[in-house]
Order: C-alpha cells, then structure tokens, then sequence
C-alpha cells in the first residue's frame, strides 16, 4: 500500500507545509481526505454534478429573473430554496456528527472550521454586487452554459480572470 | 398529467431546497469533501495559469474532485434543457415585468434573458458592463470572501458556522444594494 502511494505522488516536506499553509487560509480549498483514488472514483462527484445542475435548471435558480425577484423582494422562492437546504443540509450534519457516520471508505468525517477574516464581509459586499448583476453564483454559471446560454463562458471566464487577480493582490489586501 | 409533465413544469422551493441540502451530508459520506463551488475557479487558475503566484501553488489535482462535481453541473444544464425543458414562458413577478419592459427587456422565455446576455450584446455598452464587469466580481469577490452560495450559505450556515453567516448576510446586502439602487442605471445605458 505504502510503496503504491509513493509511485504516485511523493510530496516533500516544504511541499507539504506549503499546501497546508495556503489549504488553511482558503478554508474553502479543503480536502481532508488523505486516501489515493483511481481517477475513475471522480464519476460518482460527476453525477452528483449532474442531479444538482437539474434541480438548478428545473427549480430556476439559475433564472436571472429568479435572482432579480430575489433581491426585490418580489418572491419567496430563493428565499424557500435556500433556507430549506440549510434546514436539510444542518440535519444530515447533526446525524453525521451524532452517529458518527464514516465515508464509504470507512474514513472519519472531518469538517473544517471557517476563521473569520475582513474578505468574508469585503469580498462578501463583491460577490453580491456581481450575482445581482449577472444572475448567477459560480456553480449556475456551469448550468447556464450547458442549458444552451453560451455567451455565459465570457461571463465565467471573466470570473476565473477575478479569482486569478485575487489571488495576484491577495498580500496587499486587508483580511 | 404525466409524470413527465410534471418533471417538466418549474419545480417548487420546497422540492428544490431539500434535495440541495442533501448533497452536504452525501459529498460528505462520499468522500469527506465539503461542499462549495467557487474553489473550482481557483482550481483552474492552479491548473492553467498558476503564473509564480503563490496562492495558486497547491496540488490541485488534490481537489480534481470538484471539477467533475462543475463537470457535472454543465452536463445537469444540457440534460435539462435537452430533455426536461419547460414549454411555457418564465414565469415573472408583474411589477419586474413592466420595470423591465422600461429598459427594453421584453423576451422573457428563457432562463437566462437573451436581450442582456447574448454574443450581440457583447458589442454593446451594457453588455460588457454586466457580463465581463458582474463575473469578474463573482470571481474575485467569492474567493475573497472565502466561498460563495454554496460555501458558505449552505455548507458553512448547515455546520453553523459564524464567519459564514456574517459573508451571506454580505453578499445579500451587497445584491440588494446592486439590484435596487445601482443595476437600474446599468439597464438605462
């Protein structure tokens, strides 16, 4: 097992600070899972991919007009959608952590806390002023283009084009 | 009505919501990965233009996961509008429908509305504004904040999570702010 780990990648040790280091400041950059996966295994994340990208089309969250409802308090919609994900999504949080429930691969769960920083309001204040322009969060952009829309890839290519910036000023930015 | 009539008519909150929430605990149980969409766009930074910078310098392939998981959405969008597409037009709250028609936005038939978002607008002031202007702060303000909707509003406010309620309670001020006060005078141009 070891020397098949080894053969396929052998991280040296200012490697390994190194990605711990940049994993802890992006908590959203987190994999806790340390076991080595055929790249076969990533089909089950891709139809779970495929069943979330309908709910989106099908429920319209991905619907400019939807977002725009939304922030006119025009309808409940998003509101319901959003708020019940949280309510089901807490739930199976709750039951992991009270039963102890492993991955399918007898792992243990392990979910990351979240450090406060500036960028969460900062960055917060961007993002919301961008959604409401564009309609769109960065999974529906995916959605989007594949419903047909796209002209969108200019959008998300712009999106990539803000990460990356982000990630050139990231020292001279207040967190 | 069939039950593929029904698959095909707009889905309610309540059907919709649920099954999102659900995909926290199931990545989870699948293989400790948390949930959250915004990272796939510095992943792929990491991967094509990584450029010296040291926020882009991690083993991406480490979370290849979550570009299948877009992969995947990008296949959920052709599904649907290959074969569960809705019929009928969008369905549209009255008073945004006549506000609007005040900016010259009258097709309403599709998800995404064609009279903002399409190649020809491109060559327009507004189109550029909205479409290169609002995904670049999608891009750099989700990853500043640390996530986006999903990250943080459903991953991080189901794991309770302070920090992220403090950034959803920023991006819907920041939404409300652009929709009501500032998007008016983009649609005027």
């Amino acid at each position: 097992m070891e020397t098949q780990e080894k053969k396929i990648h052998t991280p040296s040790e200012a490697e390994l600070q190194r990605d711990l280091e940049v994993r802890e400041l992006d908590t959203m950059c987190v994999n806790e899972s340390t076991l080595v996966h055929k790249p076969w295994h990533n089909i089950k994340y891709v139809l779970v991919g495929i069943l979330f990208g309908i709910v989106f089309v099908k429920a319209e969250i991905i619907s400019w007009f939807r977002i725009q409802e939304m922030f006119r308090l025009q309808s409940f919609h998003m509101y319901g959608v959003i708020g019940s994900a949280v309510v089901v999504g807490a739930i199976g949080v709750f039951l992991i952590r009270r039963f102890n429930i492993k991955t399918i691969y007898g792992e243990t769960i392990v979910i990351h806390p979240k450090t406060f920083s500036k960028g969460n309001v900062i960055g917060g204040l961007m993002f919301g002023l961008g959604w409401a322009i564009t309609g769109a969060c960065p999974g529906p952009l995916y959605a989007q283009i594949g419903t047909g829309a796209t002209v969108i890839t200019v959008t998300l290519l712009s999106a990539i084009a803000g990460t990356w910036v982000y990630g050139l000023l990231r020292d001279k930015l207040p967190h | 009505m069939t039950f593929f009539d029904w698959i095909r008519e707009p889905w309610p909150w309540y059907v919709a919501g649920p099954l999102i929430g659900l995909i926290v605990p199931a990545l989870l149980i699948l293989g400790n990965k948390s949930f959250g969409l915004s990272s796939s766009l510095r992943h792929i930074c990491a991967a094509c233009v990584p450029a010296k910078i040291p926020f882009f310098q991690y083993n991406w392939r480490k979370e290849g996961w979550n570009l299948f998981f877009v992969g995947g959405i990008l296949l959920g969008g052709i599904i649907s509008a290959v074969w569960l597409s809705n019929p009928n037009p969008v369905v549209l709250h009255p008073d945004l429908a006549l506000e609007l028609k005040g900016y010259g936005i009258t097709r309403f038939d599709g998800l995404v509305p064609a009279d903002l978002f399409s190649w020809d607008q491109l060559f327009t002031l507004r189109g550029p504004l909205m479409m290169v202007g609002g995904g670049f702060l999608v891009g750099f303000g989700t990853r500043y904040a640390g996530g986006c909707t999903s990250g943080h509003a459903i991953m991080g406010l189901s794991t309770l999570q302070w920090p992220s309620l403090v950034a959803t309670c920023c991006f819907m001020a920041g939404g409300f702010l652009m929709a009501n006060f500032i998007l008016p005078f983009i649609l005027n141009l």
